[in-house]
């Protein structure tokens, strides 16, 4: 049987802890494969969010900074206007980039940082509990929600990808999901080309990847994986919302 | 040798370019808006960066990125700014990273206002943030100090691996006062082989992190760090005494305050009474010394600041109960004037007899 996927130099040995069915890992490979594809790995710094790839560190190969809860934008900025031929990255979830971290995530974008972040989105707190994001549905069940979100209690979910792509410094916004070996492929794709546009420093670059959560959503992987294409997708449609001008 | 007529604001930011600080991170608040304005104009000079964050927690953190990639760096605030910056205080803390923060204090407590004030020595020198950590604090009490305290004050950071504190208040940001500009430190910048700059080069990665989810890992972590506090008190403490050797009456003030009680020392001197003035440079490590040394002479202290007597609990932790500590001290922007400390050290005196 041929092998058709081999280790990453992108990645370290270490075993993940992600729960079984998350789609960490494959995300967690993607952006790895991209770094060692464009050839920037040993010069690429990247910044760990706080929630379930608090320990990203320990699996990416490369220079990495842990950042307090939905400030990494403004770390890698400041590592970004130190070393402005590094390539860096933040990679965060939805309750660390869209909830305590808005106004880090809106201002990179304003400011066009030569940055690219990796936005997870499983529209839900996993390593906390399972509590409400700002991503999360309406009347989909969490821990602080638990007869679903109502819109006029909690209100609606925050759209990354759409609020940002408008913005004048954001230079490649895109969303993608990890939810079948053709999305995958797709998702590899937005990582690569926003790295790139991160090379070619023409501004803020943005994959909001949409995941999994089986633990928290109380499903098998399987079913989190039909849950994520029928009920995420089409709140969260997948496509490219900005791309560099003249960049097709 | 220059000698120039420049705002104690300003001598922050030309004191840190000095010191080859390259990297200003900040948000606007008065009373320390001269010191952003002139690095705003001088970096770009130098080569440097100066950048407006959208906010102190924002400006913090990007400090913490630049310091983690291996530069020296500023940002600078006043008290309420200071309070939205702890978080990344305790983060820089823990993770053993070098920077400058400066506080030009104003009026507290909540929005308070735009008048001087000391009365951040608490969280300046207390830790401020959550967790068990220390900043070094320095106190110039003149714009000359300032700009001879802030090539030390980047040397101290790059020493401990630690952040620092320049501590003002607003009249030694707003004052305006002649400056040598040669007496800067020399300019030796260590290596920072710790720096996460991209592996390129290096064997191993580089982690810059505070997470340590197991007690016994995280408690290793926080006896090492106590073990650089014991250092920096053992080597850092910083203070001027002022006619103290005879002194029955020792004041004690930092910053600014120490200039009005160096002046009331001098008044009671002149009238036969003999009192002296210990004014600790570094407010952490507090300088111990000078009022263990005093002690035998001393028969009291008297504590003077902008505030409600924050440095007094220092004085006494020293002193203990084997002299009284008195307090004379303003709050809410009010300077203290020289007649007014005068009178209460007179009558502190007339007690005594």
């Amino acid at each position: 049987m041929a092998v058709s996927l081999n280790h990453t130099e992108g990645l370290t040995d270490n075993l993940f802890h992600y729960c079984p069915g998350c789609t960490h890992g494959i995300i967690h490979r993607l952006v790895a494969e991209a770094l060692v594809e464009l050839e920037v790995l040993d010069r690429t710094v990247g910044i760990c969010p706080v929630g379930c790839a608090v320990f990203a560190y320990n699996y990416f190969n490369c220079d990495m900074i842990e950042a307090a809860h939905g400030r990494a934008p403004a770390v890698a900025t400041g590592v970004k206007r130190v070393l402005p031929d590094r390539v860096v990255f933040t990679y965060q979830g939805d309750g660390d980039l869209a909830a305590i971290g808005t106004a880090e995530m809106v201002h990179v974008a304003a400011r066009g940082e030569k940055i690219t972040i990796i936005f997870v989105n499983n529209t839900v707190y996993g390593m906390t509990g399972g509590q409400m994001a700002p991503t999360t549905l309406v009347g989909q069940k969490t821990t602080t929600t638990p007869s679903g979100r109502d819109a006029g209690v909690a209100g609606f979910p925050v759209k990354v990808a759409e609020m940002l792509a408008p913005m004048e410094g954001a230079a490649y916004v895109s969303r993608v999901a990890v939810n079948s070996p053709k999305n995958i492929r797709l998702a590899k794709k937005a990582v690569l080309r926003a790295f790139r546009t991160q090379l070619k420093g023409l501004g803020l670059s943005l994959v909001e990847v949409l995941s999994t959560c089986p633990t928290n959503w109380g499903l098998s992987p399987p079913e989190a994986l039909r849950w994520l294409k029928e009920n995420m997708i089409p709140v969260y449609p997948l496509g490219e919302y900005k791309i560099p001008e003249g960049d097709t | 040798m220059a000698r120039v007529l420049m705002k104690g604001n300003e001598a922050f930011g030309e004191g840190a370019i000095r010191a080859g600080c390259k990297y200003f991170f900040g948000y606007p608040i008065t009373p320390q808006s001269e010191l952003p304005h002139y690095l705003a104009k001088r970096l770009p000079e130098i080569g440097g960066l100066y950048l407006q964050a959208e906010s102190e927690l924002a400006s913090i953190n990007m400090v913490y990125g630049a310091a983690a990639a291996g530069a020296r760096v500023m940002t600078s605030s006043s008290g309420p700014g200071i309070s939205l910056m702890q978080e990344g205080i305790s983060y820089i803390a823990c993770a053993e990273l070098p920077c400058v923060i400066i506080n030009v204090m104003r009026g507290g407590p909540g929005l308070g206002n735009i008048a001087p004030s000391q009365s951040d020595y608490f969280q300046a020198t207390k830790g401020g943030g959550h967790g068990d950590y220390h900043l070094p604090v320095l106190a110039p009490a003149s714009v000359q100090e300032i700009m001879d305290l802030m090539g030390l004050a980047f040397d101290l950071a790059d020493k401990y691996r630690n952040p620092v504190m320049v501590m003002g208040d607003g009249i030694l940001g707003q004052v305006m006062e002649p400056v040598e500009l040669n007496s800067a430190t020399e300019v030796s910048l260590i290596p920072k082989p710790w720096a996460t700059t991209g592996t390129a080069g290096r064997e191993t990665r580089n982690i810059v992190n505070s997470l340590y989810m197991e007690p016994e890992e995280l408690e290793k972590v926080n006896l090492r760090l106590q073990e650089k506090y014991r250092l920096m008190e053992k080597g850092e403490k910083r203070w001027e005494e002022y006619r103290v050797e005879d002194a029955v009456v020792v004041l004690a003030a930092f910053g600014m305050v120490a200039r009005i009680a160096k002046s009331v020392v001098d008044r009671m001197r002149s009238a036969g009474i003999p009192a002296g003035l210990i004014r600790p440079i570094t407010l952490y490590p507090f300088p111990d010394e000078p009022f263990l040394k005093v002690l035998r002479t001393t028969k009291t202290f008297v504590v003077v600041e902008m505030n409600a007597g924050q440095m007094v609990e220092d004085v006494r932790l020293v002193v203990g109960y084997r002299r009284p500590v008195h307090f004379y001290g303003r709050t809410g922007g009010m300077l203290t004037t020289v007649a007014e400390v005068e009178a209460r050290v007179r009558e502190i005196w007339e007690g005594l007899k």
